[in-house]
């Protein structure tokens, strides 16, 4: 077992043919995931990395049955790609483009509300199950299948915590990265809640950062969960300037109770244990499960 | 983005929203010759920096000259803003430094009888556009929250209904106003709106939105942000920026499409990724020394990204030392490890530098770095990275 993705996934490119599209596909080829096809408007009919190319969502569902879709749309489509693949019921959507505007993301947030879908992302790196299936563009080599469920607002922070798991030996039963935006799909309550219901997880990492509540939320899901289960977190940005955007647009210390240190805080207070450094999430976990 | 209160009123102003006559200066000439043309006996003087709390706040050296000034004539005007173009602002947002004042909006006075807030902006929580309202006008939003929380009224609007009329009406009534005002508000509301979806803004704030004397409502003060996402689609929001107001190792990045904010430490730090930048900024701290920056080189940095990276941190004389931590994932190590090498050769290393890199072709990155023959400190984790550049800084203070 696993979250979200494993061996059977089957995976559409929305955005195939393009650069970005292009590179990451023949990677997550390569890494076993099983890419059954792509879209790019105007270009239907056509071969691209030996597999079909449709000009919609809706056509490419009709042959393709696909269960997970990865869009690397350019901003100014983005939203409407994710838009296309709500309305074709694709079951995960994966979106790894950034800088789609906010207001857009707004009304995705909406649609999504009335589907069955779930999002992943924007602006994140995407999930990967090892040895199983790659949705998104990161480094496949540094995985190994274990019993660690990371979950993440950072890209590089997500491969942090991956190579540390995967030296101490412990390895990642699923690893996402939910995003950088202020407006996105899966939160980390979502996830922990996934990671919370799989036999295989056994452990969790979560890394947040500045800006906005959603690492309180998933203090007091874990404070209040039946299911028991080690988390060791990070919030990155004790040392960011209030009011300055620190890369990511969601990344801004507006308020009080959003800043790193208030965040640590509350995660401290809910009983999860809090890496000192970023260099310490693998050894700190590792110290908490030999109690 | 910020744009300054004169910019936004005039956007407002054409999307239908009250605001006072006014007229931009930069000269205290000028600014006599705007009060003759606007005509009356009472005018405000107010000095444009992207910052709030001008009125509360004071010019360098003067404590008892606001950023917001009262006059009665054309002469005062001009005396006025003698005291204030060219100066030195410091309010409660600038920070101790202040921002120096350019440009100066002078506008007709009016006679107020209450003072109200309203705002526009997006809610992550409830992931929707949402309007503040309060009948507390002309103080920090943030105060009120703190000593008045039951006075602050939000309304959220359904992103895919839209703003509905009726729920600027229910408002207008909870915040005490009557017969015409009620419309009035309801209009104000809906121009906001209007400009807020249709310029991708992150925020719209009137403090205060006034009821004059005569009964009728204006916007006495305005301000706009804009979501960097969304200029992309708005060319004329993009010209409206005033890059004296804007740090410009800032914009030198932003050339270049690196993210960097300016801090006030001596360890540069080159990252790629925003939460492992900002990780090598609390590490730095954590082992007792300030960064001096945020770097995000990004995704698919190339060697252009990278050489301009290093002359922007190189050029900042209060660097002590360097630390580069690269985690390929897109990016490959041994093009970063080249381009950090040829930067260093083109711009001249003076001070410590330690290089970590991680990922893809991590190897070939490695032996790169070690064959280059420059002085580079090599780091195998991110903890390592972090106790060398201290070490290697500290180690130079005391040599």
């Amino acid at each position: 077992m696993s979250i979200l993705v494993d061996h059977d996934t089957r995976v559409l490119v929305q955005g195939f043919t393009g650069a970005q599209g292009t590179f990451h596909s023949r990677e997550s080829l390569a890494y076993g995931t099983k890419i059954v096809g792509g879209v790019t408007p105007g270009r239907g009919g056509q071969t691209h990395l030996d597999l079909p190319v449709f000009d919609t969502v809706e056509q490419a569902q009709k042959e393709l049955k696909a269960d997970a879709t990865v869009i690397f749309v350019p901003p100014p489509g983005a939203a409407d790609a994710i838009l296309e693949a709500i309305a074709n019921e694709i079951r995960l959507i994966v979106c790894i483009t950034e800088g789609i505007p906010v207001q857009d993301m707004v009304r995705v947030r909406a649609e999504l509300a009335r589907s069955q879908s779930l999002l992943i992302g924007p602006n994140c790196p995407g999930v990967i199950t090892p040895d199983a299936c790659k949705i998104g563009i990161m480094p496949g080599p540094i995985h190994r299948r274990g019993h660690v469920g990371i979950v993440s607002r950072s890209g590089t922070l997500t491969y942090e915590a991956v190579a540390q798991t995967t030296a101490l030996g412990m390895g990642q039963s699923t690893s996402i990265g939910i995003g950088g935006d202020p407006i996105k799909g899966l939160d980390f309550t979502d996830v922990i809640e996934m990671f919370m219901a799989d036999p295989e997880t056994e452990s969790m990492i979560m890394i947040g950062e500045i800006g906005g509540t959603s690492e309180n939320d998933a203090a007091y899901l874990l404070q209040n969960s039946r299911v028991k289960k080690p988390v060791v977190a990070l919030v990155a940005g004790i040392t960011a300037p209030p009011g300055r955007r620190m890369g990511h647009a969601g990344a801004v210390v507006s308020g009080g109770n959003d800043s790193a240190k208030a965040k640590i805080e509350v995660l401290q207070s809910a009983g999860i244990h809090i890496a000192p450094t970023p260099a310490e999430l693998g050894t700190t976990l590792q110290k908490v499960l030999r109690g | 983005m910020n744009i300054h209160e004169y910019q936004a009123k005039e956007l407002l102003r054409s999307y239908g929203m009250p605001v006072p006559r006014g007229i931009v200066v930069q000269s205290p000439n000028e600014a006599r010759d705007a009060a003759k043309s606007l005509g009356g006996s009472l005018f405000v003087i107010k000095a444009q920096i992207h910052a709030g709390g001008r009125g509360a706040g004071h010019f360098v050296g003067e404590p008892a000259c606001s950023g917001v000034r009262l006059v009665r004539t054309a002469d005062e005007a001009k005396a006025a803003a003698y005291e204030m173009l060219d100066r030195t602002l410091v309010t409660r947002q600038t920070g101790p430094h202040g921002r120096v004042v350019r440009k100066l909006y002078v506008e007709a006075g009016c006679a107020i009888d209450r003072e109200l807030y309203f705002s526009m902006l997006i809610d992550r929580a409830e992931r929707c556009i949402v309007i503040i309202a309060s009948e507390a006008g002309g103080m920090s939003i943030e105060d009120v929250a703190e000593k008045m929380p039951e006075k602050i009224r939000k309304v959220a609007i359904d992103p895919l209904l839209g703003l509905a009329d009726h729920q600027s009406r229910e408002l207008a009534t909870r915040l005490g106003l009557h017969g015409s005002q009620i419309h009035q508000f309801a209009e104000i509301v809906r121009s906001a709106w209007t400009a807020f979806t249709t310029l991708d803004a992150s925020m719209i704030e009137t403090n205060p939105l006034v009821v004059l004397k005569d009964g009728s409502l204006m916007a006495l003060d305005a301000k706009m942000a804009f979501d960097d996402n969304g200029l992309f689609r708005h060319k004329n929001i993009q010209e409206l920026r005033d890059p004296n107001e804007e740090d410009p190792r800032e914009q030198e990045a932003a050339r270049f499409g690196l993210s960097y904010v300016g801090l006030d430490g001596t360890i540069g730090c080159m990252v790629n990724g925003a939460g492992l930048a900002m990780a090598t900024m609390d590490i730095i701290h954590e082992e007792g020394e300030s960064p001096a920056n945020f770097l995000d080189v990004g995704g698919g940095a190339s060697k252009e990204k990278v050489s301009a990276a290093f002359r922007i941190l190189l050029g900042d004389p209060r660097i002590e030392g360097v630390l580069v931590n690269i985690f390929g994932g897109i990016m490959r190590c041994d093009i970063i490890a080249d381009a950090v090498i040829s930067s260093c050769r083109e711009v001249g290393l003076k001070v410590p530098l330690v290089v970590r890199l991680a990922g893809t072709r991590v190897e070939e990155g490695m032996t790169l770095i070690r064959n280059s023959g420059l002085d580079v400190i090599v780091a195998t984790d991110l903890g390592d990275a972090a106790r060398k550049i201290v070490a290697a800084v500290r180690a130079r203070r005391v040599a």
